[in-house]
């Protein structure tokens, strides 16, 4: 009886031990090395390096900058995310599923590859006017090349953001709430201001906090727009500092990545001030409201979300491809120059690009999986855990997604730049250090679905493979696993999306023959050379389009909100 | 005050009437409950009247003006009437004033009228000083009141309640119920309360609209319906009453007729006009059935005894029609055991008028 007892204690605890031990190597660990060089740099705890990055008025001008364009673009995203989300959610308009995945399309697509479709849209060179002879003559400068060019970007980025989120509040409103106010004498935009929107606080804080972590640390759209006129912001500036230094810089740039994680976590706890101020907890369930007849107004309203979304999604993708099949710089495309070059060369002739697109295929794929067979255990010890501590988890899982991608890039670093004691291994300018931050940032993305996925079983069919006899590691594998793969493996289509065309990490953490797709995207547009990079970024998107699609088939097995696009 | 009428109303989701063809008047001042079954429809009725669905087809009136037909409808917000609901839809991120006081506010009125106002809607419902408070701090009982002044502050004309008392507990929804029965009788407002509660039903109101599988079932003051059901699922339905099979062998004279059931011939109460036939139902209740060892009457077997206290529910099958069931009450002491012979006798019953089989 005892040996039975330790032998079914014992697959749970190995089961324990071994996501303890991911866990912690993928996510306390990094925080920590990076703590430690801010508040004990070379061993001894000291405020040298806080002081110095205190001292450089460089810091100041990138915070600000930051500051700026941080609340900018979440202002931006949350007036068109909240606008959009009220309009599809209670009204009548029609083509609401179509609408929804063209809107939330953007968030799909890497931040640095909207940047270069809509340069390509705006600038001098842009194929796009040229087609009806109304661009700018060469040498004027982009006007995206600005404050507001970067919070416009970050608006159209983020706001499918908020709108999922304000969208899955919406749906949660019950109709009486509603529909007492009527009853009450108010009118549908009263109902709007007094009722609904109030009532949407906390999921519009929410959505506002994560917009507002998200522009702040954002790379590509800055690096892009921001870095030929100057304006730099945190994370621009750290990739300069380390793209110029080395790692000599590192302990400098570690402390203006805390900066940028204490900005965003600023943000986060704005938001659980803002959201505690009054009750906004809702107690009943209910239908959601009948949508709003907008009757004739309705013609309208359709015709101005398309309008949005062409502007938005279509003529940015649409000038994308013109560029990638432009011979050159400025020339203008014409049925006789249109050719098919650039993509040859990025994809057979150009060494560079080649491994990058083998690397992030790779690495993407290895993420993918990784984070599936992962994330199948640690949801089922979060989901259906007894331990309380368990929970803690979720937590510290959560944490690499939620920081800013440029804090993990540094942790990274630092973890990494000696090779690893004991071992001697070196994962420094190796592929292999980029691996990790993509595994250590992306699990979350898996974890997320398979949780919502655990919620939906019920647990009593792994009890009864338990009754009958199967022990822990045989009822995952048999049992549980086939029951949530549907859910971790739409994650896993997810992170494959998201690693894929990837900038913010890599492009401080690659090296020669690490390059990834984003990096090089990067590279060829620092370089003058828009064409290739629209060439690589049509590629990717291209496969993003496909992989949705096959996604989609998944879909019918999946619980709702999984897929983002779909409504 | 205002009458509501509702002229054959029927409302289609998808191809599933939710209501169908159902016409009711109710007059000035009048207090109708709608009784039935869960998922007959009643809330998709109460909704058509305020306003929150369109009529597939039919009309409805409040007052003299026409509020809903199939060419349009009237916003609820212009319909005044007031709406209570089951689960209160109290707004959590105001005050019970803020509460109570929105429609006044939506109306732009005097600030100090309405402040007047609210505080005279928190004393009508006994809620004196819990302005100040939000609704997740309120008992069920004290929420069910704010949402009852919040309906009764802006002075609707007609109000509606949708199964108010639900989620009370029994002692709570006594109390309530001598309220809003105070209430009706102070103000003379036209109400339409649902509930699938009949006691609830009967004790309340002037006249219950039964309804099944969206129809109206029937229309009648509470004693009639329980006395005189116009079909058999308001018979079965209203006090658990006793569906016979019978064949009528007279026609009607002074209300009554000769009818056998069960082999035995007896006298039961009967609409104007009935004639004989066969395949006839009457509805008899418990308390028409006596025990009767020797006398007239027909005999069959206990079934089951359920002791009550005080005395037992008895459960008896008829020789002559084994898969029939009678039930019926008897006080301590019980001398029946389930398995014993016994022989019953019914003193009265109702024939189930011709030509409304459901
Ligand atoms: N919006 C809707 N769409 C489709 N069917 C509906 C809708 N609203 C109600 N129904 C259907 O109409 C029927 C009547 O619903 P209703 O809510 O009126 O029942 P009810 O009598 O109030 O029941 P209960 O006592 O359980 O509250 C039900 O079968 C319900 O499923
Ligand atoms: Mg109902």
């Amino acid at each position: 009886m005892s040996t039975r007892i330790r032998e079914s204690r014992g697959q749970e605890m190995a089961l324990t031990a071994a996501v303890a031990v991911v866990i912690v190597l993928l996510s306390l660990l990094p925080m920590l090395r990076l703590v430690k060089e801010i508040v004990a740099p070379g061993g001894t705890v000291s405020d040298v390096a806080i002081k110095a990055g205190l001292a450089s008025p460089a810091t100041w001008i990138a915070t600000w900058h930051t500051l700026v364009v941080g609340i900018g673009g979440t202002l931006l995203a949350v007036l068109s995310g909240t606008l959009v989300a009220v309009l599809v959610s209670l009204t009548d308009i029609r083509g609401r599923g179509a609408l929804v995945l063209c809107y939330v399309m953007p968030l799909m697509i890497a931040p640095q590859v909207t940047a270069l479709a809509w340069l390509q849209l705006f600038g001098p060179a842009s194929p796009f006017l040229k087609l009806f002879g109304a661009a700018p003559p060469l040498g004027t400068k982009n006007p995206l090349y600005s404050t507001s060019g970067i919070i416009l970007l970050l608006g159209v980025q983020y706001g499918p953001l908020v709108f999922l989120l304000v969208r899955a509040g919406l749906r949660k409103l019950p109709r009486e709430l509603v529909e007492a106010a009527r009853a009450g004498g108010a009118g549908w935009f009263t109902v709007l201001v007094t009722i609904v929107l109030p009532l949407m606080t906390p999921s519009i804080m929410a959505a506002a906090a994560l917009a507002f972590v998200s522009c702040v640390g954002n790379f590509g759209i800055p690096a892009f727009l921001g870095i030929p006129a100057n304006y730099l912001v945190l994370p621009t500036l750290i990739y300069q500092k380390l793209a110029g230094g080395g790692p000599a810089v590192l302990g400098e740039t570690a402390f203006l990545s805390v900066l940028i994680g204490v900005i965003a976590m600023a943000g986060i706890l704005a938001q659980e001030v803002m959201s505690r101020r009054r009750d906004y907890r809702i107690s009943s369930t209910s239908l959601p409201a009948e949508p709003y007849e907008l009757g004739r107004w309705r013609a309208v309203v359709q015709a101005g979300m398309w309008l949005l979304i062409v502007l938005v999604l279509f003529l940015p993708l649409f000038g994308l491809v013109l560029t990638s099949l432009v011979p050159g710089y400025g020339i203008a495309l014409t049925a006789k120059t249109a050719t098919l070059d650039n993509y040859r060369f990025v994809l057979f002739e150009h060494d560079a690009a080649n491994r990058a697109f083998f690397n992030s295929f790779w690495l993407s794929i290895a993420a993918a999986f990784f984070a599936v067979v992962v994330a199948v255990p640690v949801g089922y010890l979060i989901a259906w855990g007894k331990q309380r501590w368990v929970r803690l988890l979720n937590l510290s899982v959560e944490l690499p997604y939620a920081l800013p991608g440029v804090v993990l890039a540094i942790a990274s670093l630092l973890l990494f730049l000696r090779p690893i004691p004991l071992t001697g291994i070196q994962l420094y300018n190796t592929v292999w250090i980029i691996l990790y931050a993509y595994l250590a940032r992306f699990l979350v993305l898996a974890l997320r679905p398979t949780i919502s996925g655990y919620h939906q079983i019920d647990r009593a069919l792994e009890e009864a493979a338990q009754v009958a006899g199967a022990g822990l590691f045989t009822r995952l594998r048999t049992i549980v696993f086939p029951l949530v793969a549907p859910a971790a493996i739409a994650g896993g289509l997810l992170i494959f999306m998201t690693a894929l065309s990837e900038l913010t990490v890599s492009a401080l953490l690659w090296s020669s023959g690490s390059e990834t797709i984003g990096v090089v995207m990067f590279s060829f547009e620092q370089g003058g050379d828009s064409n290739y990079a629209a060439a690589m970024s049509v590629i990717t998107v291209a496969v993003t389009f496909v992989l949705m699609l096959v996604t989609n088939l998944l879909a019918p097995y999946l619980p709702s909100g999984v897929l983002p696009w779909r409504d | 005050m205002a009458r509501l009428s509702l002229d054959h109303v029927t409302k289609s989701f998808a191809d599933f009437d939710a209501v169908k063809d159902v016409s009711i008047d109710v007059a000035d001042g009048e207090f109708l409950a709608v009784l039935g079954p869960s998922g007959c429809g009643k809330t998709t009725l109460l909704r058509l009247v305020a306003g929150f669905e369109k009529v597939t087809s039919g009309e409805i009136r409040i007052g003299s003006d026409v509020v809903s037909n199939s060419g349009g409808s009237v916003a609820p917000e212009k319909r005044r009437v007031g709406i209570v609901f089951q689960n209160y839809a109290l707004w959590p991120h105001m005050t019970v004033a803020e509460n109570i006081g929105y429609s006044l506010k939506v109306a732009k009125l005097d600030k100090a009228v309405a402040r007047q106002k609210v505080e005279d809607a928190l004393a009508l419902v006994n809620l004196q000083g819990l302005g100040e408070r939000g609704p997740a701090n309120l008992s069920g009982g004290q929420r069910q009141r704010v949402a009852l002044a919040r309906c009764l502050v802006a002075a609707p004309s007609l109000v509606l309640f949708d199964e108010p008392l639900a989620n009370l507990d029994v002692h709570l929804r006594a109390s309530m119920e001598d309220e809003f029965s105070a209430f009706h009788k102070r103000t003379g407002t036209t109400i339409v309360y649902i509930t699938h509660d009949q006691a609830e039903a009967m004790a309340l109101a002037d006249r219950i609209a039964v309804m099944d599988h969206g129809r109206l079932a029937q229309l009648a003051t509470p004693r009639e319906l329980y006395h005189e059901p116009a079909n058999e699922m308001v018979a079965s339905f209203i006090s658990q009453g006793i569906l016979l099979p019978a064949d009528v062998l007279t026609g009607e004279e002074g209300g009554h007729c000769k009818v056998r059931v069960l082999g035995t011939e007896l006298v039961v109460r009967c609409r104007p006009g009935q004639r004989p036939r066969a395949g006839a139902k009457i509805c008899c209740r418990s308390a028409d059935l006596d025990v009767s060892p020797d006398g007239p009457g027909f005999d069959g077997i206990v079934k089951r005894v359920i002791y009550q206290g005080g005395g037992a529910r008895i459960e008896f099958a008829p020789a002559a029609g084994p898969d029939l069931t009678l039930h019926f009450e008897q006080p301590d002491p019980v001398v029946l055991d389930s398995g014993a012979q016994a022989r019953l006798r019914i003193k009265s019953g109702w024939l189930i008028p011709a030509g409304t089989a459901s």
